[in-house]
């Protein structure tokens, strides 16, 4: 990947995007539902979140986190 | 940003409550006939920190970047991690809605208290920043070819025009803060005693401008990343 298209990469935006505060409210829901039904179905199930999660790298974490501790 | 998938109508109750839930919560906020003993409350409240406490040291030792924490340290945070999430915990037993496990809701808050943690504690050790100008730099956090000189300093100086021309002040210099000097997220919250949603916004914002600004001068494509 050259050097332009990861920055424009970066710097695209999903107008879903929930944000931090929403995301983070519902995490804990969401990592359950990813437990149950897998990743994929939970991301067409809350794209917003999704969306957040992959654009939000403390976030991400956050989700990462949460997921270890729980599997 | 949009509201959705997230918001109380996109959410659906996990229904009805696990029984370990359920035990979690009679032991830790039942009442009348549901009562916890003051044991069985005192064993509650002793095993969930502990599983908060395994949880933060887990945590901290998956979060190795960009400083990593060990020995006495990371057990001191584990504990403070542990410990504010327990308090936490038994202080908002009333929000539970018991849409996800009780554990998962319980772990949830020992990860934002590392998390919180983590931002805080990059301040007291940061690392030494690499001498020179950081926005020569930016073209590897890129991933830009280091023989490819022309565009790596093409890219740098289309961003750097695009941050000066095109954000307000505080999107500058939160924009700078994190990608040409690498400072976390989380901690740059912490020093401008803002928090993650509003930097991230800030950001988002950010993010939004500099890539009009480049397209309008012709570096981006509108829709699809421009080829090399």
């Amino acid at each position: 990947m050259s050097g332009w298209r990861a920055l424009d990469q970066f710097l695209q935006t999903d107008p879903q995007d929930v944000g931090c505060d929403q995301a983070m409210e519902i995490l804990d829901l969401y990592v359950d539902a990813v437990i149950r039904q897998g990743a994929d179905a939970t991301e067409r199930r809350y794209p917003g979140v999704a969306a957040h999660l992959r654009a939000c790298g403390p976030c991400g974490e956050d989700y990462a986190g949460l997921l270890a501790a729980v599997s | 940003m949009s509201l959705a998938g997230s918001t109380a109508a996109g959410v659906s109750r996990r229904d009805p409550l696990d029984a370990e839930s359920r035990e979690w919560l009679r032991c830790l906020a039942g009442t009348g006939r549901d009562a916890p003993s003051a044991a069985e409350r005192e064993h509650a409240l002793a095993r969930l920190h502990q599983l908060l406490l395994r949880a933060a040291h887990a945590e901290l030792r998956r979060r190795s970047h960009p400083v990593r924490i060990e020995g006495r340290e990371r057990d001191d945070l584990a504990h403070q991690a542990a410990d504010d999430a327990l308090l936490a915990i038994t202080g908002k037993l009333d929000r539970f809605r018991g849409d996800s496990r009780f554990t998962t809701w319980a772990y949830k808050f020992v990860i934002f208290e590392v998390s919180a943690k983590l931002g805080r504690h990059y301040w007291r050790n940061p690392p030494v920043q690499v001498g020179g100008d950081a926005w020569e730099r930016i073209p590897d956090r890129f991933g830009a070819d280091p023989a490819q000189y022309a565009e790596s300093r093409e890219l740098a100086g289309a961003l750097r025009r695009a941050v000066t021309e095109a954000l307000s002040e505080r999107q500058r210099r939160v924009f700078v803060a994190i990608i040409v000097d690498g400072i976390p997220l989380d901690a740059l919250a912490a020093e401008l005693g803002s928090t993650r949603n509003a930097i991230y916004k800030t950001m988002f914002d950010a993010r939004r401008k500099i890539r009009a600004h480049l397209v309008a001068h012709g570096y981006l494509h509108d829709e699809e990343p421009r080829k090399s």
